[in-house]
This record gives structure tokens, sequence and C-alpha cells, in this order.
């Protein structure tokens, strides 16, 4: 039997394509219960990440790059570091010192689980707008 | 709101660094970081102001006080050191914006002011904490972009001189870290303040002499003293010419704040230069650093590659002042670190501009430049008086402080080399401005008459920091007093 192209690794890219939501769920999963257990944004980032480079694995790099491109990638990086950097600018508006969650919000436990969030979610985008770029450069090298 | 501007001198150029990414187009991402980088400036003006009016600012960031959180730390010394960096930082980005234009591709500027802005803010960091481990965090962040900076240079030699730097800035920033996590092993703390009260009660004193030896190391190799200078002459020489004017002005300079923070501040004069002699290994170095490099630089045909070779002496003279650990001697030290980092600043941004004009900076080939640029060449004869240390600029300031420290001590010997580096000095300088001014030009084309002068662009920030140099070589006890007080300040231990 002659298998076009896109038919090779049927098994793998049925089983991938099942995969993918699970993974993007765990990480999103890691990442926003990270203060309650194990987690945090760099792992999640990772996780969440991992899901787009098997995705170029299995698919091929040219159909990850339409999916996500290199351009939006690093708008992802730059906003990442920006959330991290502007948490830190609005605890200064709010007569904090950098970074001083506590004054986000009325009372200090509640202000520190704001910032801890938004902060992390910045580290998550970066993480993985970093880890897929470094999968892009990597995997584009011939 | 002045209580902010400790935080505020960092998250500035932070903020500016992934907004430049953002923005993509190469003009605009350069006024983004131009703002960012003045605003930096005033911000360490006003520190250094207050700091000199006051006394220590101490900030404590996320509300996390000291001894367990990370606290910023700002005296007399690192108000200077920060005024200096952002300062030059400020005058080379504005003088950056042509010369980059031309050597480097259109679509890389975004990246490139994106890598600027984050060595700024890796710099300022180092300077500005009082976190041991805080400072190997920034220094990671100042030395990557720092990498990224030079690979932009012209040719492929860039990248190797780079990746060269890479490789030997990784293993010092390694050393530096090992020698913190032994000290935080020793003394359970990483604060300054309270490393310098724990170091000489802690009973694991071999531990602490490892860190000593580690940072030791690590920092030698950062600011690139004699033997451990290899990456820096191939750095300088095919980076982009205005981050070699850059870099030369801050980051050797931070990492010998760096030294000088922790030998005297953490691990104290004592301690350092009593029990480990430690001038028994600076000192030679240095000394035969200014000695051996001055040297050296007599013999380079590439102009860049001579004032790098001049630039491992005059770190020579720096780490030289620092060794005699007097009052004197360190404010001889800090002065030059100052001095020095404007004059070569304003030396290589002179070079940028024949390089920009002429196409290449070999030197026996630039004969008669005086004709066709007159006021590059007349900036460049300046800052190389003061790199001699002619008086009435800032070199003789430092010269001269340093040579009474030497004397103070009863060290002739030393004044005496330092007499005869700067005599290499004239001859290194003089060869460049003798070519220049009476030399005759050989082809007497019509290219080679008439002027053709680097765009004002680039010609105004380098006579602003000309300009500022002369100030402080004229008036050279505003900038001795400063550092006089920073000296009382490092000798006297953190309060």
């Amino acid at each position: 039997m002659k298998l076009y192209p896109r038919q090779r690794h049927r098994v793998l890219q049925v089983v991938t394509k099942l995969v993918i939501p699970f993974v993007l769920m765990f990480g999103l999963y890691v990442q926003f219960h990270g203060d309650y257990g194990p987690g945090g944004g760099f792992q999640a980032g990772v996780i969440f990440a991992s899901a787009f480079i098997l995705h170029g694995l299995i698919f091929g790099l040219k159909r990850t790059r339409d999916v996500l491109s290199p351009t939006v990638l690093r708008f992802m990086m730059a906003s990442g570091v920006l959330l991290y950097a502007g948490t830190g600018l609005v605890t200064m508006l709010f007569g904090g010192e950098l970074l001083n969650y506590s004054v986000l919000a009325h009372e200090p436990t509640h202000g520190q689980h704001w910032g801890i969030f938004a902060v992390e979610l910045g580290v998550g985008i970066t993480v993985t707008g970093v880890m897929i770029t470094l999968f892009y450069g990597f995997a584009s090298k011939r | 709101m002045i209580d902010q501007f400790p935080a505020l001198q960092i998250m500035v150029t932070l903020v500016a660094a992934p907004i430049c990414v953002m923005i993509r187009n190469p003009r605009w991402s350069w006024v983004c970081a131009m703002v960012a980088n003045t605003f930096a400036f005033l911000v360490s003006l006003v520190l250094l102001d207050k700091v000199l009016d006051d006394g220590v600012i101490r900030y404590a960031v996320g509300g996390w006080a000291a001894p367990s959180g990370i606290e910023y730390y700002i005296d007399a010394m690192n108000a200077a050191v920060l005024v200096l960096v952002s300062g030059i930082s400020a005058v080379v980005l504005l003088y950056a914006y042509r010369s980059v234009a031309k050597s480097v591709p259109a679509e890389k500027h975004y990246l490139f002011y994106t890598a600027w802005m984050m060595c700024v803010t890796g710099l300022l960091g180092i300077v500005i904490t009082g976190d041991a481990f805080n400072v190997f965090v920034f220094l990671e962040i100042s030395s990557l972009s720092m990498y990224t900076l030079i690979s932009f240079g012209q040719d492929r030699r860039a990248l190797t001189a780079s990746f060269r730097y890479l490789v030997l800035g990784s293993v010092g920033a390694s050393f530096i870290l090992i020698g913190i996590g032994f000290l935080y092993a020793a003394t359970g703390t990483l604060n300054m303040s309270d490393l310098a009260v724990r170091i000489p009660e802690s009973e694991s004193q071999r531990a602490v002499l490892v860190a000593f030896s580690f940072l030791t190391m690590g920092v030698l190799i950062k600011s690139a003293v004699f033997p451990l200078h290899a990456w820096l002459p191939n750095a300088y020489t095919h980076a982009p010419v205005a981050v070699t004017a850059f870099l030369a002005g801050t980051a050797t300079k931070v990492s010998l704040y760096v030294l000088l923070r922790f030998f005297f501040s953490v691990f104290g004069k004592d301690y350092s230069f009593g029990q480990h002699l430690l001038n028994g290994v600076l000192l030679p170095a240095a000394v035969a650093g200014f000695v051996l490099m001055s040297l050296v630089a007599i013999f380079q045909n590439d102009l860049r590659r001579m004032l790098a070779y001049s630039s491992v002496a005059q770190v020579g003279y720096i780490v030289a002042g620092f060794s005699l650990a007097t009052q004197s001697g360190l404010t001889a030290g800090i002065v030059h670190v100052v001095n020095h980092g404007m004059v070569k600043a304003c030396l290589f941004m002179a070079v940028g501009c024949i390089l920009y004009r002429v196409g290449h900076v070999h030197t026996p080939s630039l004969d008669n430049l005086l004709k066709r640029m007159p006021f590059t060449c007349v900036a460049f004869i300046i800052s190389g008086l003061g790199l001699i240390g002619v008086p009435l600029t800032v070199g003789f300031v430092s010269k001269f402080t340093l040579i009474q420290a030497s004397l103070e001590k009863g060290w002739w010997a030393i004044a005496a080399l330092v007499l005869l580096s700067s005599l290499m000095a004239i001859v290194y300088v003089g060869r460049v401005i003798e070519i220049m001014v009476f030399r005759r030009s050989r082809e007497t084309g019509p290219e080679s008459s008439g002027m053709s002068e680097a765009p004002l662009s680039m010609l105004i920030p380098l006579y602003v920091l000309v300009g500022v140099s002369l100030y402080f070589g004229i008036n050279g006890s505003a900038t001795l007093e400063v550092a006089g007080q920073a000296a009382t300040y490092l000798l006297g231990g953190l309060q």
C-alpha cells in the first residue's frame, strides 16, 4: 500500500491530536494551581510549550509555525516580562515597595495572592515563548 | 515618590526592553530606549545627591525586611557608579543611532536596543543591590545581553569574539556563584551587611576562605585584570563600535565595583588584605598589567585593538590603587574608575566616527586625517591626552592621586612604574596623533582633500562627553570628594 507523506505515522498523529488538549490543560492546571500545590509559572510554561513541540515533531515545523508564528512568540516573550515588571510598577503606584503584593487588595493575604498570580502568569507566558523559540531555532537548522 | 527611586532606577530600563521588542521599528525602539535611559540617568543623579546629603539609602524589595529579603543599598560609592553607568549609556546610546544604522541590518535594530536596555538594567542592578545572590542574577542579565551586543559586530569574527567572551565570562560568573554559595553555607545569609557581621563569627573559616578565593578569581576574570584579560581585546575590536564605547566605559568598571564591594564591605579590609595578603596577588598582577599591556598597545596597528590593550592597562592602575588598601589609594582607584570610563568612551566614540567615514581604523593609513575630520580628530586628541595623563585632563587627576598614594605608603617602585607606563602611553597615543596630524597623505586624490566630518548626531554626544571629562579634569576636586567619601565608607565597612 502506498502511503502519502501525510498518512505516515497515522497512529502517532491520531494519538498526538488526542493528547495535546490534555497537555495544554495540565499546563494550565500547574500554572493556576501553583499557589496551592506543586507548580508555578516555569513548570507550567515548559509543559504548555511541550504540547507545541510535540505538534512540531509529529506534523512538521511548517504546520506548527502556522499555529504559532515566531512573531507571535516574540510578543509572548516580551509581554510576559512586561506583565511581571508591570505588576511591580502597579505595586509601586499603590504606594508599596517594588513587588510588595500586600498593597494590591484590601487585605495583605489577598493582595499577595493576586500579585503571585499575575507574576507567575508572566513567567509562564515568557517561558512558553522561549521554549518554543528554542525548538524552532534548533529544528530549522540544517 | 522619591522613596521609590531605588526601584525605579532599574525598573525603567527593564520595562523599556520588552517594549522595544513589541515596537519592532528601528527609530521608535531607539526613542523608547533613549527616553528610558535618560530617565534612569536623572534618577541616578537624584540618588547621588540624596546620598551625599543624607547618607545611606536602603530599600526593601517586596517589603521584606533586610536580612531575609532582598535589599537595595546605596552609599556614595554605588551612587557614583550608578551615575557613571547610566550617564555613559545615555550618551553612547544617543550616539549609537547613526553608528548602528550603518553597521547593523535594519531588521535587527530593535533587538539591538532591547539587548542594550537589558545590559544597562543588569549593570545598574549589580551596582544598586545589597544582596550577594542578587549580584549574580544581575551579572547574568548583563553578561548575556553583552554577548548578544558584541555578536552584532560587522564581520564573522564578532561571533568568535562573543563566544570566547561567553566561555570565559561564564567561567567567571560561575566562580562568583560558587563563592556566594560557600559564603551562604558558612554564614546562612546572603545580605551583604549581614555577611560582613557574620563572616568573622563563622565557625567554618575554611569555607569562607574557599568562597573568598572563588570570588576573587571570578571577579578578576570579569574585570579583565591582566593575566585573565584574554577575552577583552577581541571583544572590543569586533563588537559594533558603539557597543565597545559603552562596554569600555561601564562593564569592566562595574566588575571592579563588585571587587571593591566584596573585598572591602563584605570580607573587610583586614580579612582581604591583612590575613590573606590579597595584595600579594593583586598588586603584582596589576603592575604587570599596566606595564606589559601598555607595551603591547604600542605595537597594535588597529586603533580599536590598541585602545583595548590600553583598557587592560588602565584596569591595572585601578586595581593597583585598590590594593594599596589605604584611604588615598582607594580614592585614586575609584576616581580612575570614573575618569577612565569617560575617557575610554570618548576615545571609542571618536574611533566610531572615523570608522563611519573612513571605513577602517588601520592606524598607519589614517594619515592627514585632521584635514578631513577636524572635529573628530580634536576630540580624539583631547581624550588621548586624558589617557596619557596630561595636566588639566582627568587622567592627570587620577594618576597624580595614585602616585601620591603609593608614595604615601613608601612604595617608590610602584610610582616609578606608573610613570614608566605613562611614558608608554605617550608613545602609543602620540604615534596615532603624529599620523593623524603631521604625516602627509600618500595619495593626493581629489577625495583626500575636502572635509567629510561625521554626522552631528555622533559628534554632539562625543563633545558632550569630552566637555564633561574636561570639566572634571580642571575641577578635579569634584570627583575626588565623592571618591574620598566612598573610600571612607568602604574602609569603615557597611553601616
